[in-house]
């Protein structure tokens, strides 16, 4: 044993040198984008930075790079954050709670928790095997998709902190509120029978027994299949982003979606559902559509029901959730982006 | 050595199957590669989160996607 304890710190040594290698890498290519970009095209190329061209292909590249750039560093740093939680540790967290604290927890799990929306069939069972109050796996199985770190890490490089930071506040909220009417109105009786008769055996903890040499290998393999995943979704969204910046009249949107009509916000969540498409290729479009005058609040609704509610993620619940409760499900949760939608329009 | 892949048929559950296959390879052992998705199946291992990989009825690896070389190494372990 003391070989490999010796040989486990080994490793560790030599993946943390590599993380501060590749830091040190990463705030220095952070730094020079912009002047590099200013310096291609402006400089290189000779385009004008005031015409319609020199701006969209400058704003094309700089933002490709940035978005990619933190990408890599946020999903980096959340799943090695992640590793440290697992759905089993969730489970046994949420296991036997009451419903009110038990829902606010949830919905913070949801968050915190490495999950993948095709583990929520088992995750269901066994959260209902725990004793998980079914506003508290609502809470989770809401919060999961909507928080995600991507959709979070998108609208913090085209937007900014403070719109990041409201859209994780009101994932949170609308996970809480609508997990919470569902706890209330009693709908155990639609969830499907064999739930309740499945037995689950005590559970394997993933997270046990990892190294930092295992979690930061986690968190590159992360981020390599996330960025192989979404690269030509960013590039289109950034793409018709760009041409939109550039050649889409100013008032647009808002003389259509603006602030003052009141369909907006449900029309935008209405187009959201079947649209679980990709949010990386969503984001920047809305991005650009929101210099044109569509309303903060609009698209925050937008964004929230293209991740939340997602198709595959329905038919999936379907096999542990009967049509009716689903149904409440999507009603609810979507009438609970709409209010966040039409409350942000009143107040930003 | 009898080998499992649990998960009800996802794109991850497809992968952990193509990498144990490599693995064993890699580690020139032979063993046939068991894709369990029933989900009452699955919730018996105590399985929350798939994909999972089974190895002579002990759980080795839940919710995430090894290397074949990781994995390699867990077979060599069991």
């Amino acid at each position: 044993m003391q070989a490999t304890a010796a040989g486990a710190q080994r490793a560790d040594a030599r993946a943390w040198a590599l993380v501060a290698v590749a830091t040190a890498t990463w705030i220095a290519l952070y730094r020079t984008i912009l002047p590099f970009w200013d310096w291609l095209v402006y400089g290189v190329i000779g385009l004008d930075p005031a015409t319609r061209l020199g701006g969209a292909v400058h704003f094309f590249f700089y933002d490709v790079s940035k978005i990619l750039l933190l990408l890599a560093g946020i999903v980096f740093v959340v799943t090695v954050l992640r590793s440290f939680l697992s759905v089993e540790r969730t489970r046994a967290l949420l296991g036997g709670r009451r419903a009110g604290l038990g829902t606010v927890l949830g919905a913070l799990l949801g968050v915190a928790t490495p999950f993948c929306s095709c583990s929520a069939v088992p995750a269901f069972i066994g959260f209902v095997a725990a004793g998980v109050p079914l506003s508290a796996t609502m809470a989770f199985l809401i919060a999961s998709p909507m928080v995600d770190v991507v959709a979070v890490t998108l609208l913090y490089g085209l937007f900014g902190w403070r719109l990041a930071a409201l859209y994780v506040g009101a994932g949170l909220v609308v996970a809480i509120v609508a997990a919470t009417l569902l706890g209330r109105l009693r709908l155990e009786r639609f969830v499907e029978g064999f739930v309740f008769e499945t037995q689950v055996r005590a559970g394997v903890d993933p997270s046990l027994g990892l190294g930092w040499a295992d979690r930061f290998a986690i968190g590159r393999d992360e981020v390599g299949g996330i960025l192989r995943r979404i690269w030509p979704f960013l590039l289109v969204g950034i793409g018709l982003g760009a041409a939109i910046h550039g050649w889409l009249p100013e008032d647009l949107f808002a003389r259509i979606a603006g602030p003052d009509n009141p369909f907006a916000v449900p029309l935008a969540v209405l187009l959201g559902v079947p649209l679980y498409t990709n949010v990386v290729g969503v984001i920047p479009l809305v991005a650009a559509l929101q210099a044109k005058g569509l309303a903060m609040g609009t698209l925050l609704a937008f964004m929230m029901s293209v991740v939340a509610l997602s198709l595959p993620e329905m038919i999936l619940l379907r096999r542990v959730l009967k049509p009716q409760l689903i149904a409440i499900f999507v009603a609810i949760v979507a009438a609970g982006i709409v209010g966040v939608g039409i409350l942000f329009n009143a107040v930003l | 050595m009898n080998v499992k892949v649990l998960g009800s048929g996802c794109a991850n559950c497809q992968r952990l199957a193509a990498n144990v296959r490599l693995a064993l390879d890699h580690a020139g052992m032979t063993a046939e590669v068991e894709k369990v998705e029933d989900i009452a199946a699955i919730m018996g291992y105590g399985v929350t989160a798939t994909p999972a990989l089974v190895v002579d009825e002990r759980v080795l690896v839940s919710g995430r996607v090894p290397s074949p070389t990781q994995i390699a190494a867990l077979l060599r372990g069991v």
